[in-house]
């Protein structure tokens, strides 16, 4: 039996952490505590408050430092001789290319974004380094190994796409409070603070509008003659009242809702704002800007409670007053940060008031700031027991123990028993476009779709690439870098104008493109298919990606493939909706479930090669214990004998 | 639950971990008083847990001086023999504790723990023993018991790559969510009612299923022999191993059952490691304060009545073995 104690393989390794957070400072510690001598450690972010009640290298007086430089000199303390090389920096900068990784033996992922995670699957698998790849959120968790051509690589199975929201249902018909939180932070906050040339459906249902007093000026401009309350009140009106007032007037949409009710603020408020201590000048004073609050200056204590839509009104027009009277020069650049007091309090506010309006329950502003900030639920404890779990495989990496490689979910609910379940590794599945290369195809209008479409929604979002290059046999279509001719940048930008048909190459079905990101060494064959009409409610990218599919459950009887089930279904579409407004991405950690590999309509068909089992070590007697890995979900393939 | 509100610092600090547990279980984290005994390299991960996790106060009881056995797999010593030298274990560990969470009370108790009478228990919810003979485990979970209030006894122990965990909540009234038969989610009440160490280790072997833990009678066997021999914990080296394969032999006749459900090399690895693993500090430190965040919350099953984890198959498993009539 192996030993994983303290060996020489680990004293000689260089490993590399990426992400100092939640599972970085516990790895950290950890690595250290088992004798690895030389670690790298690579965080773009500086500390803050809420992170201190887990990532315990940090103090109070540590806020707006560097995570990887503070966690080094925390780690030094107690192993003062070992070496810790901190980066504070993005680990997408081009300086961590493929020979920057090749260096290690292997590469530990304490990571909060599913981009991140791509970028790093992509350069351990270029740099043929093994990848130990974790994530927490509250008491789940979970830590699988990624080597190439032995396991599944990370995106070997398609990630489920961040969770989004149909237009109409957050312009028009919200039923439930995360929807008016979408439209108070997407919406009606980066209307009045945010770019104002950016697109913007705050309005879209008040198109037969044209006749409005406001008519010919923006509603949201703040006139000259007015003060900051009337120009507050009048927003209020405008978005609460007769916008909801123009929504009424379309019967159809209410026959089966609901009827919402218009809010005006002289119906709520009916005097004028009256402060307490709410004083401008004073909030001025602070030096810290971020700091100004409407709770302060209204007296409001308790983030926890649910505030009665009068409060929500008078936290409106106040948080919208302090905007215009400390942050003025902000204003128009702003985007929502879960960390700004104020923008959290006027996103509470509004979309407590739409709720109101809607006759959705109100919430806490500490509620509303974690549905509108995406905030992950993190505790110590699962972050401390991941953190082990991954030194536990990274020592297996090192001794080259693949045969012992293990997958392991933390759980929340015992599950046979079993609180921590090891499950053998997944082997790569063949239709990889990552790690197996495999080509995908694309079915897309040549006619109307623009090369910028099929870059920002193909090549960025869907395959996750950071410096794209396109091309159509050998002609550059497109390409970003630092080093470009200036013509060549005027080219490229005028490609991405045009629609695929009329591109100097022209792209139409059959042709094949080649997309290349030079950084993470990734090739990815598209074949294009000419296709007119699409779905708008569920195409409504106007573009449909295949190839990239579920792994096939067969390992060894491959002349089973199940052709055309899921074969066709893109990787990232959402399956409803009509255009969609986003709202989550994958934070702090990974996708968590037991039911990996859930495949519809899979189990229980008899072309499967059912119970295949694979024996993993036996160690002692064997007393087999039969792990199935879900039991609502149950995979017949899946059933894996563990010692 | 009603009391003071969480304070703006309060909800600041600790805000990711009310999205977790909620405000109503921070509250009552705030008020618990915890005391751990032997500041080894799990406990330490355990402080760590809960000092961040916010409760009122912890109170650690170690007399015993550094040694490099203590340094190994403890983070919160600086190997420094200027720092250390003079300190008992828990001084150094709680000097370390305090920065962690300047909300937290941290402070040192002298003594002998198995010395100590109820009224000493009393002040504490929690009561953790790490690294101790089988006769004070037993001693001081019936000290805990004699109280009239609950106070939760827990052991913990980790050798070469495996961890062990008793808990003790006693009778135990813990509300669960559930889905109803509408599949609406409504609450409801869950009682459970734990047997003692001593109850818990008299269960005749036979009577268990047969699927229970090796680890679990491989740990009996190791206590045991300490016992036996009159060892501290851990006092046991490779030359003990053919003593500790005759007392196997000895325990499995007396209880009859088959030899070979404890294997002789899971008995090596404990006889020769041990030092604790600290990746397994890290997992058994952590499962043990997420189990006592569950029980002073009163949110979540808690576990019943033993955790075992050993890194070598990668499984973290609960055992229940509790007499037939609890």
């Amino acid at each position: 039996m192996a030993s994983l104690h303290h060996s020489s393989a680990v004293k000689a390794a260089k490993v590399l952490m990426v992400g100092a957070g939640g599972i970085g400072c516990e790895l950290l510690k950890t690595l250290a505590l088992s004798g690895f001598q030389d670690i790298h450690i690579i965080d773009m972010d500086t500390i803050e408050v809420s992170n201190l009640n887990r990532q315990f290298l940090f103090r109070q007086s540590h806020v707006g430092q560097s995570k990887a430089m503070v966690a080094r000199d925390a780690v030094l303390r107690f192993r003062p001789n070992i070496s810790i090389t901190p980066y504070h920096a993005n680990v997408k900068d081009s300086d961590f290319n493929v020979e920057f990784f090749k260096q290690f033996n292997v590469v530990l992922n304490g990571l909060d974004n599913l981009e991140a995670r791509r970028h790093v699957n992509r350069l351990c698998l270029a740099a043929e380094v093994p990848l130990v790849e974790s994530g927490t959120t509250g008491f789940l968790g979970q830590v699988t190994v990624h080597a190439k051509g032995k396991t599944e690589c990370y995106e070997c199975q398609p990630k489920p796409a961040p969770k989004t929201y149909p237009v109409c249902t957050i312009t028009s018909t919200p039923s439930k409070f995360v929807h008016c939180i979408v439209w108070a932070k997407d919406l009606l906050f980066a209307k009045l603070f945010g770019d104002k040339n950016q697109e913007n459906d705050l309005n879209v249902r008040s198109s037969d509008a044209s006749n409005s007093p406001e008519n010919g000026e923006d509603v949201f401009e703040r006139r000259d003659n007015e003060n900051i309350e009337q120009y507050g009140r009048r927003i209020y009106d405008h978005v609460f009242g007769y916008n909801i007032e123009v929504a009424l007037s379309n019967q159809e949409t209410w026959k089966n809702r609901n009827r919402p009710k218009p809010i005006y603020s002289r119906d709520v408020l009916p005097g004028k704002l009256n402060h307490q201590n709410g004083n401008v000048d004073k909030s001025c004073a602070t030096d810290d800007l971020s700091s100004v609050s409407t709770m302060a200056s209204l007296g409001l204590k308790n983030p926890q409670d649910v505030w009665s839509l009068a409060e929500n009104t008078r936290v409106f027009l106040e948080s919208l007053k302090l905007f215009f009277a400390s942050r003025e020069k902000e204003i128009g650049n702003l985007s929502f940060d879960k960390d700004d007091q104020l923008a959290v309090e006027f996103v509470t506010a509004a979309a407590n008031i739409r709720a109101a309006s809607f006759g959705i329950p109100l919430h806490s502003l500490f509620e509303a700031k974690g549905i509108a900030g995406n905030i992950v639920h993190a505790v110590a404890t699962t972050n401390a027991v991941v953190a082990g779990l991954i030194v536990i495989e990274a020592i297996k990496v090192l001794k080259k123990d693949i045969d012992n490689y293990r997958m392991t979910y933390c759980l929340e609910h015992p599950s046979k028993k079993m609180l921590l379940m090891p499950v053998e590794p997944f082997e790569p599945n063949k239709s990889c476009c990552v790690c197996s290369k495999s080509p995908l195809s694309l079915e897309i209008n040549t006619h109307h779709s623009k090369l910028r479409d099929f870059v920002e929604k193909i090549v960025k979002a869907e395959l996750g690439m950071n410096s794209p290059i396109i091309m159509h046999g050998v002609t550059l279509l497109y390409e970003v870098g630092d080093d470009l001719e200036e013509d060549m940048i005027a080219n490229y930008t005028a490609n991405l104008e045009k629609v695929l048909s009329e591109l100097p190459s022209s792209v139409i079905g059959g042709t094949m493109l080649t997309v290349e990101d030079l950084q993470q060494e990734l090739t990815c064959n598209i074949y294009i298919k000419h296709r007119e009409e699409f779905d708008e409610e569920k195409e409504p990218d106007g573009m449909v990606l295949s190839g990239w599919t579920q792994a096939p459950l067969e390992k060894k009887d491959d002349n089973k493939k199940l052709v055309g089930n899921g074969g066709s279904t893109s990787t990232a579409l959402p399956t409803e909706g009509q255009k969609e407004v986003e709202l989550v991405e994958i934070s702090e950690e990974t996708e968590i479930s037991g039911k990996k590999r859930k495949q519809p309509g899979i189990s229980g068909d008899e072309t499967n090669n059912h119970n295949e089992i694979q024996k993993l070590d036996v160690v002692d007697d064997g007393e087999d214990d039969l792990v199935i890995l879900d039991q609502c979900d149950i995979d017949k393939k899946k059933k894996k004998r563990l010692q | 639950m009603d009391g003071e509100e969480l304070t703006e610092q309060e909800t600041a600090l600790y805000d990711r971990q009310i999205r977790v547990w909620g405000a109503d279980a921070q509250r009552r984290l705030s008020k618990s008083h915890i005391l751990v005994y032997g500041m080894k390299g799990t406990v330490a991960e355990f402080c760590k847990n809960i000092v961040l996790a916010g409760v009122g106060s912890l109170t650690l009881v170690d007399d015993r001086a550094v040694t490099e056995d203590a340094l190994s797999s403890n983070f919160l010593i600086p190997p420094n023999e200027n720092v250390y030298a003079g300190k008992t274990l828990a001084e150094l560990c709680c000097n370390s504790l305090k920065e962690f969470n300047p909300m937290v009370r941290v402070s040192v108790e002298k003594g002998d723990l198995s010395r100590f009478g109820g009224d000493f228990f009393d002040k504490f919810d929690i009561v953790i023993v790490s690294c101790c003979t089988r006769m004070t485990k037993k001693l001081i979970n019936e000290k805990c018991r004699k109280l009239s209030k609950r106070v939760a006894f827990y052991t913990v122990d980790c050798r070469d790559y495996c961890g062990e965990i008793f808990v003790d909540l006693q009778k135990y009234i813990y509300t669960k969510k559930k889905l109803d038969e509408n599949n609406q989610p409504t609450t409801v009440e869950c009682e459970l009612q734990y047997p003692s160490f001593q109850e818990s280790i008299s269960v005749p072997w036979r009577k268990l299923p047969r699927r229970v833990s090796k680890l679990y009678f491989a740990m009996r066997v190791i206590e045991s022999f300490e016992e036996a021999e009159g060892r501290n914990p851990g006092e046991i080296s490779m030359e003990d191993l053919p003593a500790v394969l005759k007392l196997k032999k000895e325990l499995c006749e007396a209880q009859s059952m088959n030899e070979s459900h404890i294997p002789n090399a899971l008995l090596e690895r404990l006889v020769m490691g041990k030092r604790e693993f600290p990746p397994v500090c890290a997992i058994i430190g952590g499962i043990l304060g997420q189990e006592v965040i569950k029980a002073i919350s009163g949110k979540g099953d808690p576990l019943q009545n033993f955790f075992f984890f050993d890194a070598m198959d990668g499984k973290g498993v609960i055992e229940d073995i509790s007499p037939p009539n609890v």
